[in-house]
């Protein structure tokens, strides 16, 4: 049991992740953060990081992410449109010989600037968006916040995982909803991944986009069911059905609703909850360990 | 004078196409010759940044004007680069636009969505 563990000496990173939003990720993430005590809680849904509600984190530390971005010089442009037909965003337009570059199409790969033959292309800095970190009780939060209207937050995402892979700690990342591109970057140095799933059919599609998403990508992982009812549970059958491990269930219950919207970490408030997320933590922590080893 | 309209199928009898940038075909109609040619809208299947790329389509086509139902935010920057106007469409009929354009009884387009960047794009 955890009680006898240092949960200290646990260097993991656990992923929490589900296929749309609104099941419960950052309930997940923040209370098994704040209940795991000495903890590193990274909200990489960066689109709209709501962990930080919770935890409300102090001391705030920022830095401002950039991304590189061509810059034309319309003298050097001949005009021979290389860069347009390689955009395969489209972010490039030649009208009248002068180049357009629309900033918030481009994806900055940087193509565009390597096949101009005449290097009228030259990189600019552009600021998307920002990460903070800040401490809330033992837990360390990390907080990505990408610009509104900017294409992709995957520099935001990748920069967070970088500050923390010499982290030698308990790690929860706190995933973006879906398994596009953004929830691949955040899942891809975990070492193992939580899915949250809610008991209905749509949920169960969702689930099962993250499912496949996982195997993919050969991480090991489980599933917590939430919002459970008394009544049959579509999400449950699916487990069962495809033999996945279910880490816990947390009820759908007028309390544990009323405390997440007033964004309280219920852990704090109800000794019922601290218990399921303790015995949730335990659950994950023996997973990890027996995966690892079963792949070691 | 040349016009570029967005087109559901390759005839002067089919409509105008509800979308600008992922339109399968343009018309590029000459008022003066009545020659008509349609042109593939190679932009349509774009992931991201279609009506950037159907504007090029346009520009590159030569032609004066645009007859469109709507047109994204960055598509009208593209047509305004290349000082080419954007006439708003009022009849399903492509035929009956024409008219309409020549008569000068079709409005300037004045209202611009956003554009539904981010769709797919990532």
């Amino acid at each position: 049991m955890l009680d006898f563990m240092d949960t200290e000496a646990i260097n993991m990173k656990i992923a929490v992740l589900s296929g749309k939003g609104g099941t419960g990720k950052t309930l997940v993430s923040v209370n098994l953060a704040a209940v795991a005590k000495k903890s590193t809680y990274i909200d990489c849904d960066v689109e709209e990081p709501n962990g930080h509600l919770f935890l409300k984190p102090e001391e705030i530390l920022e830095e401002t992410i950039s991304v590189k971005i061509p810059m034309v010089n319309n003298e050097l442009c001949s005009g021979c449109r290389k860069c347009v037909d390689f955009c395969k965003f489209n972010a490039l337009a030649s009208i009248k010989n002068k180049l357009i570059v629309f900033e918030d199409v481009c994806h900055s790969c940087g193509g565009c600037i390597l096949v101009c033959p005449q290097k009228a292309l030259t990189e600019k800095e552009k600021v998307i968006g920002k990460i903070q970190k800040g401490i809330s009780g033992e837990v360390t939060v990390w907080t990505g916040i990408l610009n509104t209207g900017e294409a992709t937050g995957i520099p935001i995402i990748k920069k967070l995982l970088a500050n923390n892979a010499s982290v030698e700690q308990l790690t929860f990342i706190d995933c973006p909803p879906g398994s596009a591109c953004i929830v691949m970057e955040s899942i891809k140095d975990a070492d193992y991944c939580v899915l949250v799933a809610e008991p209905t059919l749509f949920g169960v599609h969702n689930l099962n986009m993250v499912y496949e998403l996982v195997k993919l990508f050969n991480k090991p992982f489980g599933v917590v069911l939430n919002k459970c009812l008394e009544e049959e549970n579509p999400a449950e059958r699916f487990c069962l059905e495809k033999n996945i491990k279910i880490l816990g269930r947390i009820p759908f219950d007028n309390d544990l609703g009323t405390l997440n919207s007033n964004s309280e970490i219920v852990i704090n408030k109800n000794e019922k909850y601290r218990e399921l997320f303790s015995s949730l933590l335990d659950t994950v922590i023996e997973e990890v360990q027996h995966k690892t080893i079963a792949n070691s | 004078m040349k016009i570029a309209i967005p087109v559901d199928e390759k005839t002067l009898e089919s409509n105008v196409c509800a979308s600008f940038g992922r339109t399968p075909y343009f018309l590029i109609y000459d008022t003066e010759t009545e020659e008509s040619v349609f042109i593939d809208n190679t932009a349509a299947a774009s992931t991201g940044g279609a009506g950037i790329k159907s504007a090029q389509i346009i520009v590159d086509s030569k032609a004066n004007a645009l007859l469109t139902p709507r047109c994204g935010q960055n598509a009208v920057e593209v047509m305004q680069s290349a000082d080419i106007k954007i006439f708003k469409t009022i009849s399903l009929s492509i035929k009956d636009n024409i008219a309409f354009y020549i008569d000068g009884k079709l409005p300037l387009l004045d209202v611009v969505h956003a554009g539904f960047h981010g769709h797919g794009g990532n």
